[in-house]
């Protein structure tokens, strides 16, 4: 269980998270939404430690994240970036298996490959993908690839930065299909950002919408269209007028 | 500035000499910082050792001492120019290449999924670039002294009539073993200091393509000042002694 309790971040003075409350729990599959620059992809980098909070507590499993091994910690996690973050001097195998390739995980080279292979196949793309570089794919396919790196080592969380965007229908709806079937399947908890409401429906066991550096809004999936709340009515019907100013 | 030059540099050092090591990427920046420059430190090297020797032949001519050729060639291109020309060569090409490549890795959250994939990016990019640097600029440096007398013994017995051997003789007889050796310590010097600043330049980086570009230009200007000031602090404690 993810559990973020008064987080607060700011960057150069600029407040970007102010306090948020959040619980993930075990084996279940927590969207968050959110306008652009709301602070989503900053909280996930505080959960990892990438970014560090200004104050509050995050806890995984009961144990302060900034604490203990941090190499056992990351290895519990996986994470596709927004903009996929492939390593531009390796090729797309050895950036889907880097994490077989060495350290504690370090298997066969051969065994890493056939594993990388897999793994991109079953985010739709062939094995000739696999010898070519990043730069040689197109927006989409990078993306499939940080997805497959994510899932590589199997990681008992997954985050998700932006799965979806970039992608054609089908392929969202594959990605999407995807990330459902490793929730269910694996057991992984998984944290997605998205601003794509049919990605939310598609995946989400929880959803939590975040707006001015604090959850405004956390339930099931399910009570979402039901929820009084202004702000997350405005956010998932794509309304212009309402709370949320379009100018911010 | 300098206190967190100064501590990037001792973690980078302490990131070389504990494990686990990344061969791979050692050796692509041995084959980065060394082989891909032989050209242009050859080239480099060769035309400033001809131009040494027709300065020296010339201004020598002024008080009937153009015989003094090999010697002020070997001395000059062994002490100082060698050293000081590759540390400035590598400045430009290798400093802003790491630089740019590290700053781009960083606004493109190559270095955070590096993190999340349990690499610390101070082992894994640069630790073997700063070692890469300090074993095989002095190999450079050698390679340009070299180069350089040659330059200057072309020209000499190829236009301004020195005898061969003789030339090459007067080279050898001068060099003293302290001239050698100050010239391979600068030059392990500069090769970490070049790849410390490309390192340091690329990870500090501000965001964008902006970001990038001051990165890449900051961390040259900031080795290639940093490279001459080492050269006059080496050069006092080599020769004042």
């Amino acid at each position: 269980m993810i559990t973020l309790s008064g987080v607060h971040k700011s960057f150069d003075g600029n407040a970007v998270l102010r306090g948020v409350d959040l619980r993930v729990e075990s084996g279940t599959s927590m969207v968050i939404i959110g306008g652009s620059g709301t602070g989503k992809s900053v909280m996930l980098k505080c959960i990892l430690g990438l970014v560090e909070p200004d104050a509050g507590t995050i806890e995984l499993d009961g144990r302060d994240v900034h604490q203990g091994d941090r190499d056992a910690f990351l290895a519990r996690f996986g994470m596709l970036f927004q903009g996929g973050a492939l390593f531009d001097s390796l090729p797309v195998w050895q950036n889907v298996a880097f994490r077989l390739l060495r350290g504690p995980l370090k298997r066969p080279r051969d065994e890493a490959r056939a594993i990388a292979v897999e793994k991109l196949r079953r985010v739709g793309l062939k094995p000739e993908v696999a010898d070519k570089l990043p730069a040689e794919l197109s927006g989409g396919m990078q993306k499939r690839v940080g997805l497959a790196r994510a899932i590589a080592a199997e990681p008992e969380i997954i985050f998700f930065d932006e799965p979806t965007t970039g992608l054609d229908p089908i392929m969202a709806g594959v990605i999407n299909d995807l990330i459902r079937e490793i929730v269910t399947e694996m057991g992984a908890t998984a944290m997605t950002i998205t601003h794509d409401m049919s990605s939310v429906r598609a995946i989400a066991d929880d959803v939590a919408m975040l707006h001015d550096g604090m959850i405004k809004w956390s339930g099931p999936v399910a009570k979402m269209d039901a929820a009084p709340d202004p702000f997350l009515q405005q956010f998932i019907h794509g309304r212009a007028e309402g709370p949320i100013e379009a100018v911010r | 500035m300098v206190g967190r030059v100064a501590l990037f540099a001792a973690s980078a050092l302490s990131h070389v000499v504990r494990p686990p090591f990344y061969l791979r990427e050692f050796g692509q920046a041995l084959l980065h910082i060394g082989w891909l420059s032989l050209p242009v430190v050859g080239l480099t090297a060769v035309f400033t050792g001809g131009a040494l020797a027709l300065q020296i032949y010339s201004g020598g001519a002024r008080f009937n001492a153009e015989a003094v050729v090999p010697q002020i060639v070997a001395i000059g291109m062994v002490r100082e120019l060698g050293p000081v020309l590759v540390g400035l060569m590598i400045a430009a090409r290798v400093t802003s290449s790491i630089a740019a490549e590290i700053a781009t890795m960083k606004v493109t959250e190559q270095i955070d999924a590096l993190v999340t994939l349990s690499t610390h990016p101070m082992k894994y990019l640069v630790a073997p670039r700063v070692l890469a640097g300090l074993l095989v600029v002095p190999l450079l440096v050698a390679v340009g002294d070299v180069i350089g007398i040659f330059g200057g013994y072309a020209v000499a017995t190829g236009s301004l009539g020195f005898n061969p051997a003789a030339y090459l003789k007067n080279t050898v007889d001068f060099l003293e073993t302290l001239d050698i050796v100050s010239s391979l310590a600068k030059g392990c010097a500069f090769g970490g200091i070049a790849a410390l600043m490309g390192c340091y330049f690329g990870m500090h980086s501000g965001r964008g393509a902006q970001g990038v570009g001051r990165a890449t230009k900051g961390s040259v200007e900031a080795a290639a000042v940093l490279i001459l000031a080492a050269n006059f602090l080496l050069t006092g404690a080599f020769f004042s002694l």
